[in-house]
């Protein structure tokens, strides 16, 4: 089908008035628990995905598209008036954010963010909507033991991006792996791990995972560090609006931004820090007042918050066309469609047309809507800014243990949320990244199934494996990812610079 | 994130030893799994055991090399955790299962687990967290169970709607 007429009919999809209103709930809902200080768009996705259970998959999907791009917004605002990034991606944005609001000027900082953010995400969207079915008419062609490589490939770079060492992100990926093991093989029907515990049997839910690492591991964490964390918000003075000024200096960075984030994001190389990194550092060295970095300069803000929502819509290329998730909320957002019986990839786009155009479709209208409310509602979402810590984590809990509970009503699910709190705050405490668990736990069953089959079609044989040229690049570029920072520091004599983790 | 520099302190990183000696037990509970699904028959190719069994060595070299990086990097100078406040957040979590377990209803269960967070985090009175946190949790009961159709768990409270 061609794109323009699929992609329009998407838009026909989007628009209608039922889907207008999911749309604008998830945008209201995701930046609302996106500004709450600590919580970043994985978390927010997934304390909001059980919301979604019961509607139908065009309108839930919408949702959640409209709640993964507000978690985005609100996670900006709270790294530029609160100085505590939800997330890694929000990291730059704070640097240089939160020094303008400290001088007064985080009305504009706030406004850069949101129309950088907004014409990002638009164009980057709009690369989504064009590159997409390239890759599908590509990925048709694929064997199993292309996907197998594909997942190794996404195993190594997450492990390898994010993290402090390549040792504790592979740590991470293979305790993720091990609980994907949990609960019955499909294919031979054998109970795998689950010690005779019916509740195992099933396997170990995505979003119970992530809520456990995410929201009750980051309480412990925050409570253990007592009156260690201490935030100060620093209040939005004078005009939200920006200057002629502000306009002039920051519509290059939004740009370099946007060309910097999108294609990082939608290689299978996992992270959206990354690119932010990257245009901090280009936007510092292009800047006519390099004096101003670090002392809150707009273009700091510019394009780095740009960059950033170019990769959030980049890493649902691979996501849509591959199903492959390669960040942690492109995890849950996978788990999000698993719910529904559907497996993104190539398939949906011939089978569901309607439903993955209508959802890039609605990407575009939560992105406007974003536009259009944020600015106006900047005080409230200030007010949610300042909710006192103990209600905030108490509230937290409350909706970390509803979400759950809504999912599977069961106390074997709820002691399973609290034991892996108790892992995500063990991971944290000792610098463990979060994001491969997720991913292991969601790709190691694919990649199992993937691998099975590749071996199934070629009687037991191993080499099938390395035999397609497209299979070999992939493992080549494993290879290079994991031991990549090896051969740096071999050859430089320094440290590998390395992301941080995705939270 | 702390980057691994090597630590004033000596001896080894007595936390990445626990995390490695943790893996390694990992590594043997998930290969004796394997080889008890080698023993039964199945019909395919590769059998249920075969992604296991990777998994478990894989798990092994790491406990290995987290115990070498244990050993290399040093003991690191962590920040002291305080162990009060933690023990009433787990203390909400584990008394909000219990109290479900006695059919004491999500509003009730929930209330509490608000309420012992809120003190973890330094807020009392507990008494009077617990009432907000059980009304705030009987409204959301209302709106989730009713609006939404989630089969949450019932108790006296909840059966009054």
């Amino acid at each position: 089908m061609d794109t323009f007429a699929a992609l329009s009919q998407g838009v026909m999809v989007a628009l209608q008035p039922i889907n207008l209103l999911f749309a604008f709930v998830g945008v209201m809902l995701g930046t609302a628990v996106g500004v709450l200080p600590g919580i970043g768009p994985a978390l927010t996705v997934a304390l909001l995905l059980p919301i979604t259970f019961k509607l139908d998959p065009a309108g839930s999907l919408i949702m959640f598209a409209g709640i993964y791009y507000g978690g985005m917004y609100g996670g900006s605002t709270a790294s530029i008036l609160l100085n505590t990034p939800g997330e890694s991606a929000s990291i730059v944005t704070a640097l240089e954010g939160n020094k303008m609001a400290r001088a007064g000027r985080g009305g504009p900082a706030l406004a850069t963010a949101a129309i950088g953010s907004f014409v990002a995400g638009t164009i980057a969207t709009i690369g989504l909507a064009l590159i997409a079915p390239t890759i599908v008419d590509i990925a048709i062609s694929f064997g199993p033991e292309d996907y197998f490589a594909l997942m190794v490939l996404a195993f190594t770079t997450v492990s390898a991006a994010f993290g402090s060492s390549v040792t504790r992100g592979l740590t991470s990926l293979f305790v993720g792996l091990s609980l994907g093991l949990i609960g019955i093989d499909l294919q031979s029907g054998q109970a795998r791990l689950s010690f005779g515990v019916p509740d195992l049997l099933d396997g170990v839910e995505v979003t119970t995972l992530a809520v456990a690492l995410f929201a009750i591991g980051e309480t412990l964490s925050v409570v253990a560090a007592g009156a260690r964390a201490d935030e100060i918000i620093e209040p939005v003075k004078g005009s939200v609006f920006m200057n002629r000024e502000d306009w002039k200096r920051s519509w290059k960075p939004w740009l370099r931004g946007t060309f910097l984030g999108f294609p990082i994001g939608a290689m299978p190389a996992g992270g959206a820090e990354i690119p932010t990194f990257l245009s901090y550092a280009l936007e510092k060295r292009l800047c006519r007042k390099p004096g101003e970095f670090g002392n809150g300069a707009i273009e700091g803000v510019a394009g780095p918050e740009a960059a950033n929502n170019a990769a959030a819509a980049g890493v649902l290329v691979p996501l849509l066309t591959l199903g492959l998730p390669t960040s942690a909320t492109a995890a849950i957002m996978l788990a999000g469609f698993q719910q529904y019986g559907m497996n993104p990839g190539p398939l949906l786009f011939a089978t569901n047309p309607d439903l993955v155009w209508g959802l890039i479709a609605s990407l575009f209208i939560a992105n406007g809507m974003l536009l259009v409310l944020n600015l106006p509602l900047v005080g409230l979402w200030v007010r949610l800014l300042a909710i006192p810590r103990p209600w905030l984590y108490g509230g937290i809990l409350v909706f970390a243990t509803l979400g759950t509970l809504g999912a599977n009503p069961s106390l074997v699910e709820l002691g399973m949320l609290l034991i892996f709190g108790l892992l995500g705050y063990v991971l944290r405490r000792y610098d463990y990244p979060i994001a491969p668990v997720v991913v292991g736990l969601i790709l190691g069953p694919l990649a199992e199934q993937q691998l099975r089959r590749a071996l199934a079609i070629s009687v037991g044989d191993p080499l099938v494996l390395f035999q397609s040229p497209v299979a070999l690049t992939l493992f080549a570029l494993s290879a290079l990812a994991l031991f990549g920072p090896l051969l740096f520091y071999v050859f430089t004599g320094r440290k590998a610079p390395v992301g941080a983790d995705e939270d | 994130m702390s980057d691994s520099t090597p630590a004033s302190t000596t001896g080894p990183d007595k936390g990445r030893f626990v995390i490695a000696f943790a893996l390694a037990i990992l590594s043997l509970v998930v290969g004796w799994d394997a080889w008890r699904l080698s023993g039964i028959n199945t019909y395919s190719a590769v059998g249920p055991e075969a992604f296991p069994a990777v998994i478990s060595a894989g798990l092994a070299l790491l406990a290995l090399a987290n115990a070498v990086e244990a050993v290399r990097e040093g003991a690191q100078d962590r920040p002291r955790d305080e162990i009060g406040p933690m023990a009433w957040v787990l203390g909400g979590l584990i008394g909000q299962i219990v109290l479900l377990a006695f059919g004491a209803g999500f509003a009730i269960a929930t209330g509490w687990l608000f309420a012992a967070t809120a003190k973890g985090f330094g807020r009392g009175p507990l008494w009077g967290h617990f009432l907000a946190g059980a009304l705030m949790c009987f409204v959301i009961y209302a709106v989730f169970a009713k609006g939404l159709q989630l089969a949450l768990p019932a108790g006296p409270l909840e059966r009054l709607i």
